[in-house]
């Protein structure tokens, strides 16, 4: 039994599935929702790759622009984390917790 | 043969490890387990014929995003037990909304593969995967990589100005407050009697 493009693209499903179960279920902590959105990014990234190594084998003129654009996702994947988790510091600063739930008594 | 063990067995321990990010009590524990994860997925990267991508991963995401969590999570103090208090209410909707994104996209993919199997996909080539990586992210897609860099620059200092702040009690040097220094307001004039001191 050989290990095609489906395999891959079930295996990134599954992951991509357990990230946003893990948004909806973890929804009062700020960090573990942080580490869900970037599995989400992980299995995009696994889906690119996927179908770049798929283009190279069936011999399109440009495979590598899956791998380029992979590496693009985890550049903003780690803008994202960095800015994230720098917003995250300064309302523990502020309020003294991290709870999701009063982030909305901040505005004005 | 290999490949297939390799591929199982790496997809195994990364959906358990992801599994275990969400369901961890201990977030320092979830950091760890997302950290297994990237590592596996690593493993399929290399699978897939993309080492540097697998490379870039682990370097990226174990050394510098995962230590940034882990060092984020143990600088917080705060009580997590009571953060992961909603799981068991919250659990039957994400479950139900979890199945049905996940058959939507079985189903896609299923329609669009059926009957036939693909081969491995492996690179067969003579360049390596980086040579030819370099040769299109440096050309075709180098204002691309231009911009990514920029993202990095702005997210940089988006970080630096959200977490500075202003802080009594610390001696910092100010260097245009020095240079502005004129004779004027370094240098005070005192006339003193004859046989007193400069002190009163």
């Amino acid at each position: 039994m050989t290990i095609g493009l489906a395999h891959y693209l079930i295996v990134a499903a599954i992951l991509f599935v357990i990230g946003v179960f893990g948004i909806f279920v973890n929804r009062k902590n700020v960090i573990l929702i942080l580490m869900c959105v970037e599995l989400i990014l992980l299995a995009v990234n696994i889906n690119f790759v996927a179908f770049s190594a798929h283009m190279a084998e069936i011999g399109t003129n440009e495979p590598l622009a899956g791998q380029v654009f992979a590496l693009f996702v985890l550049t903003v994947a780690a803008a994202e984390a960095a800015v994230g988790l720098a917003i995250l510091v300064v309302y523990f600063r502020n309020r003294g917790n991290i709870a999701v739930e009063n982030v909305d008594l901040m505005k004005g | 043969m290999l490949v297939t063990i390799s591929f199982y067995l790496l997809a195994f321990v990364a959906i358990a490890a992801a599994l275990m990010v969400v369901a961890a009590r201990n977030p320092v524990h979830s950091v760890m387990y997302l950290i297994l994860t990237f590592f596996s997925a690593a493993g399929l990267f290399i699978l897939m014929g993309a080492e540097f991508l697998a490379l870039l991963l682990v370097m990226v995401y174990v050394g510098a995003v995962a230590v940034l969590f882990l060092f984020v999570v143990m600088m917080l103090d705060v009580d997590f037990a009571e953060l992961k208090a909603g799981f068991l209410q919250y659990a039957p909707y994400g479950m139900i909304l979890g199945v049905i994104l996940f058959l939507e996209m079985f189903f896609v993919g299923a329609a669009y593969f059926t009957g036939e199997t693909k081969k491995a996909v492996v690179y067969s080539g003579e360049a390596s995967n980086l040579e030819r990586f370099g040769e299109v992210l440096y050309t075709k897609y180098a204002f691309f990589f231009e911009a990514a860099g920029l993202i990095l620059l702005v997210a940089m200092i988006g970080a630096i100005v959200l977490t500075l702040r202003p802080r009594d009690g610390v001696r910092k040097q100010d260097v245009t407050q020095q240079v502005s220094r004129t004779r004027e307001t370094a240098i005070e004039m005192v006339d003193i009697e004859s046989g007193k001191g400069v002190g009163s």
